[in-house]
């Protein structure tokens, strides 16, 4: 990267940061990322060296719930994130200019900093209509997407919108709105799906992206494996109601009250790859499981399809190859109580072999190093 | 086109030079406005699109109504939550669901949270940068600066060191050449009249603002899980409540989790008492001449109302927010609105990206048609993917033209306070008397860009402090035996009748919002949503009438031609929001994919 002034630390230390401040900064974005202590002093390290990096961020077709997680982030601060590690030098939600003026910016940067920046979408593009049913400028948004596309360094795709396609690309998907990855093959891209995304997962990537100088690890599926390497169920706080064999039956039932299982109630944290039961969301006050509504698999391709919300997921077919019924499982476990530690574990034992879903794929492919682009 | 009346009492002349502003930044979603700007630079003709379209309701249908809450959340990720509420009460109203009580304080408690959240950040990060020049706040004075701060609020974050360090940060920040969202913008520009120490107390508050409001919608994190994009439930709420039984402790709420509630109540009245409302006065109080962008404000303005205190009771008996609409400036006559009247609520599309049998009537929802139709009008400049300025005499828009018994309306924070106003209720005549006191402006006044900027700071204030009697009300039903918090009775699909309808409605931050709903064989057979930037952002009409964000622009003048500051000014003031208002019907939705699926 061309050298920009002033780094990181230079900027930090000018609007005030103490050293101090500054060293318990990076812990905690160590901790954030799930690092050892010890990687803290390479973040120092990084960042008394690296300057601020341009991040363009487009909107498509979406709703705009991916910024408003954005913000939401408490470690680090959104405004920390946008005054003092990246160059926000466009995103239509937050920016001071319109029109012309705005648009300029997607000209001058990639110009200025060719294979430089991050470009960051949010949404994605419809097809349909020669690209019109999203305009901006009076032109297609997929075309201004693919022009700015062209230089960046990495794309982040946020949100499931511009990984999945989400809820404008569900059945019959009337605009023919396509994630972004069918319209920039040429990139390294980052796919951070959710609707929206946890805020510290998506500040956690970029924080990431500038601490290490390079993209973090993806999976077979183009995500960050730190955060989206394991389903919901396999760490929520509710899965020893599901090896007990104890549910809620009804909304608002007895179970309800004392917090259990929620599969039968439709979940869908057995099938999705996300980080809310460990993250948690909002600064770790609850997430959906513990709030008393299932997981919605927000975060896995089409969702929206795979539904109802509320069937649970052994009547939906094909995406569950885990516990047959719930009711097998439950009776089986119960039995396992009652029979004693062993065959608890053994029940155990079958649940973890059993837990790869069929379609997961052996092994990621290498992650895209940064160094790798033109 | 040269010097035409509108049939809603406007003039417009698009003989001047056309100004394009496109993308309209700092809103939810894509939009586009053109203006005329005469030979004083006052704009004569004013034309707003909307430029996205992605076919929601037509995705609903053959739904599963109890999941509808969850896709039309998705119609906004701004206002969240707002539109599933809608969804949940259309689909309780078609199936003659009864929620409890409990449910029923809760909604009202993730609704109020909303306004607060959404104004404030409204007001700072979107609207703010219309009134605040950045870069002058690098000529205050600190000690000035908190002199001013202290002598409007007793926020303590008001030093003259405190403020000294903001402008030095902010003095960094511009000298590293790297301004990022300041990029390109309007600094300088005379219509920004400020002083140094105003502006520079407004970005300090920005920043705080920017910090603070994560710590607002943890409410929605306790009650639906996250935020944005909470969960809901058709038949209440899924937060079991469970405060001293046995497990209490995982439950989704328990004390600990209602002492934080009510913990964020406790600083966000403060924040919005002690920040927003005080900054909101000061800034007015230099823009007191600037008293443009009326339009339809004070005119025709509707509200469906919010906050039932009473549970399933949605007439104005229990409404806390009342319903109503007002026609011709008329304030003493509240209209009564009724969303299942035929003649009352209708769209048109004879300006809009979509075609209608007969595009001279209206339809109402419950009897809408699909056909998107993106045609540009022989008068546009361009060509179809690139479009230089469009043709205001044909289809120019993919909102639909929301109209109220044939009349252009607007709705939002100031229809909603006008309407209360109107009706002599205190907690919105007050405040509204009080400010128009402090600022020594009479109520006409009220009827501006800054009436409506103003209007939603007071109801950001009554949002917060309803939170606390919401909060209130939650603990003493607990406290009384109530912990019910759904009713599960019609919740088999087996139990429903075989065709039914229904219309829910909510106000949003943003206005009025509606959604229609026809259950048949226990699926979704059509789904409608008019949203506030539906009426807000409407384009012109078969009588010619136009909406109210072009009606707004009307008259305003321009201190740099070159600069759409003022623009941006009176659009923001209605906190568009594009991804909510650019929908179709859907009965035939099918047919629509048949067509234009390549």
């Amino acid at each position: 990267m061309a050298l920009l002034n002033p780094t990181f630390y230079e900027l930090m230390r000018a609007q005030g940061t103490s050293r101090r401040s500054f060293l318990k900064f990076c812990s905690l974005t160590a901790a954030a990322l799930g690092l050892e202590p010890a990687y803290a002093g390479q973040i120092a390290h990084a960042m008394e060296t690296k300057p601020r990096l341009p991040v363009l961020w487009m909107h498509g077709l979406e709703c705009t719930c991916c910024s408003e997680s954005f913000i939401r982030s408490g470690n680090p601060l959104s405004s920390d994130v946008i005054l003092k590690m990246i160059s926000l030098d466009y995103d239509d939600t937050l920016m001071a200019s319109a029109g012309a003026d705005a648009e300029a910016i997607l000209d001058e940067i990639p110009a200025k900093y060719p294979g430089e920046y991050i470009l960051a979408v949010e949404g994605n593009p419809p097809l349909n209509e020669d690209g019109m049913y999203c305009i901006v400028g009076g032109k297609p948004f997929v075309e201004r997407l693919q022009q700015v596309a062209a230089n960046a360094k990495a794309v982040i795709a946020w949100g499931a919108c511009a990984s999945w396609g989400c809820v404008q690309a569900a059945r019959p998907n009337p605009t023919n709105a396509v994630p972004i990855d069918k319209v920039i093959t040429d990139k390294p891209i980052i796919k951070v799906p959710g609707c929206p995304p946890i805020a510290e997962v998506m500040t956690g990537v970029i924080s990431y992206i500038l601490t290490f100088d390079r993209l973090p690890e993806l999976d077979s599926r183009g995500r960050p494996a730190m955060f989206y390497g394991q389903r919901i169920h396999d760490k929520c706080y509710r899965r020893p109601h599901f090896d007990a064999g104890e549910f809620v039956e009804s909304w608002d039932d007895d179970g309800a009250r004392k917090g259990y299982c929620l599969y039968k109630m439709g979940c869908k944290g057995p099938t999705t790859y996300n980080a809310c039961s460990t993250i948690r969301w909002n600064g770790g006050v609850s997430f959906p499981i513990q709030a008393g509504h299932g997981c919605i698999g927000c975060s896995e391709e089409n969702f929206w399809d795979n539904g109802p919300f509320y069937s649970r997921l052994a009547a939906v077919g094909a995406t569950f190859g885990v516990e047959a019924t719930a009711d097998e499982i439950g009776l089986t476990a119960a039995a396992v109580v009652g029979a004693g530690i062993v065959a608890h574990a053994g029940v155990s034992a079958v649940a973890h072999l059993t837990r790869k879903p069929p379609t997961d794929p052996p092994a990621p492919p290498a992650p895209p190093k940064a160094g790798d682009q033109p | 086109m040269t010097g035409i009346a509108t049939p809603n009492g406007f003039s417009l002349d698009n003989s001047g030079r056309r100004m394009v502003v496109d993308p309209v930044t700092r809103i939810e979603g894509h939009m586009r406005c053109e203006v005329n700007l005469d030979e004083n630079n006052i704009i004569r003709n004013a034309v707003s699109s909307g430029t996205m379209w992605r076919g929601l309701e037509i995705i609903l249908k053959g739904r599963d109504p109890r999941d509808a809450w969850a896709f039309c959340e998705r119609i906004c990720g701004v206002c969240t939550g707002t539109h599933a509420l809608t969804s949940v009460r259309a689909v309780e109203n078609a199936l003659g669901i009864l929620i409890p009580s409990n449910a029923n304080i809760i909604r009202n408690l993730m609704q109020s949270t909303l306004y607060a959240h959404d104004h404030l950040v409204h007001f700072y990060h979107l609207h703010a940068l219309d009134w605040v020049d950045v870069v002058s706040a690098l000529k205050a004075d600190p000690k000035a600066t908190s002199a001013l701060a202290q002598s409007i609020s007793p926020w303590p974050n008001s030093s003259p060191g405190y403020f000294s360090d903001v402008r030095a940060k902010l003095q960094r920040f511009v000298d590293s050449g790297q301004l990022g969202p300041f990029m390109n913008g309007y600094w300088g520009n005379p219509a920004y009249v400020l002083p140094p120490e105003a502006n520079l107390m407004a970005v300090a508050h920005y920043l705080e603002a920017l910090d603070f409001q994560r710590e607002i919608v943890k409410i929605h994190t306790v009650f639906g899980g996250k935020n944005p994009h909470p969960n809901w439930l058709v038949g209440g709420m899924a937060c079991a409540i469970n405060i001293d039984g046995p497990m209490a402790a995982g439950a989704p709420v328990n004390m600990v989790q209602l002492n934080l509630v009510s913990d964020i109540i406790d600083r966000t009245i403060q924040f919005i008492d002690q920040v927003y409302l005080p900054d909101l006065t000061a800034i007015a109080s230099f823009y007191k001449t600037w008293d443009f962008g009326g339009g339809l404000a004070g005119k025709n303005i509707l509200a469906y109302g919010e906050f039932p205190l009473i549970a399933n009771d949605y007439t104005n008996n229990s409404l806390a927010m009342p319903r109503g609409a007002i026609i011709n400036g008329n304030l003493n006559e509240v209209h009564d609105v009724d969303l299942t009247d035929p003649d009352q609520v209708q769209e048109f599309v004879d300006h809009s990206w979509y075609k209608y049998p007969d595009e001279t009537k209206g339809l109402h929802p419950w009897d809408g048609v699909t056909d998107p139709n993106f045609v540009l009008g022989p008068n546009t400049v361009g060509t179809k993917t690139n479009i230089k300025q469009l043709d205001e005499g044909a289809k120019y828009s993919f909102i639909k033209a929301a109209r109220w018994r044939g009349h252009a309306m607007e709705v939002g924070p100031l229809s909603r306070f006008t309407i209360g106003y109107a009706k002599g209720i205190a907690e919105f005549k007050d405040p509204v008397d009080k400010l128009l006191t402090d600022l020594n402006l009479p109520i006409g006044a009220l009827f501006t860009t800054l009436g409506r900027t103003g209007a939603r700071g007071l109801e950001a204030s009554w949002a917060a402090h309803k939170m606390r009697d919401f909060y209130n009300q939650l603990i003493a039903n607990i406290a009384a035996g109530d912990s019910s918090t759904a009713n599960t009775t019609s919740w088999e699909p087996s139990t429903w009748p075989a065709e039914v309808k229904g219309v829910g409605f909510s106000e949003a931050p943003r206005g009025a919002l509606g959604h229609w709903v026809h259950i048949k064989d226990t699926k979704i057979e059509s789904y409608q949503a008019v949203v506030p930037t539906t009426w807000n952002g409407s384009p012109r009409d078969p009588s010619g009438s136009i909406g109210a964000f072009e009606a707004a622009l009307l008259g305003t003048p321009l201190a740099d031609p070159k600069q759409p500051l003022e623009i941006l000014r009176t659009l923001h003031s209605f906190d568009p929001c594009l991804a909510c208002s650019t929908h179709v019907i859907a009965p035939d939705g099918d047919e629509l994919v048949a067509v234009k699926v390549r």
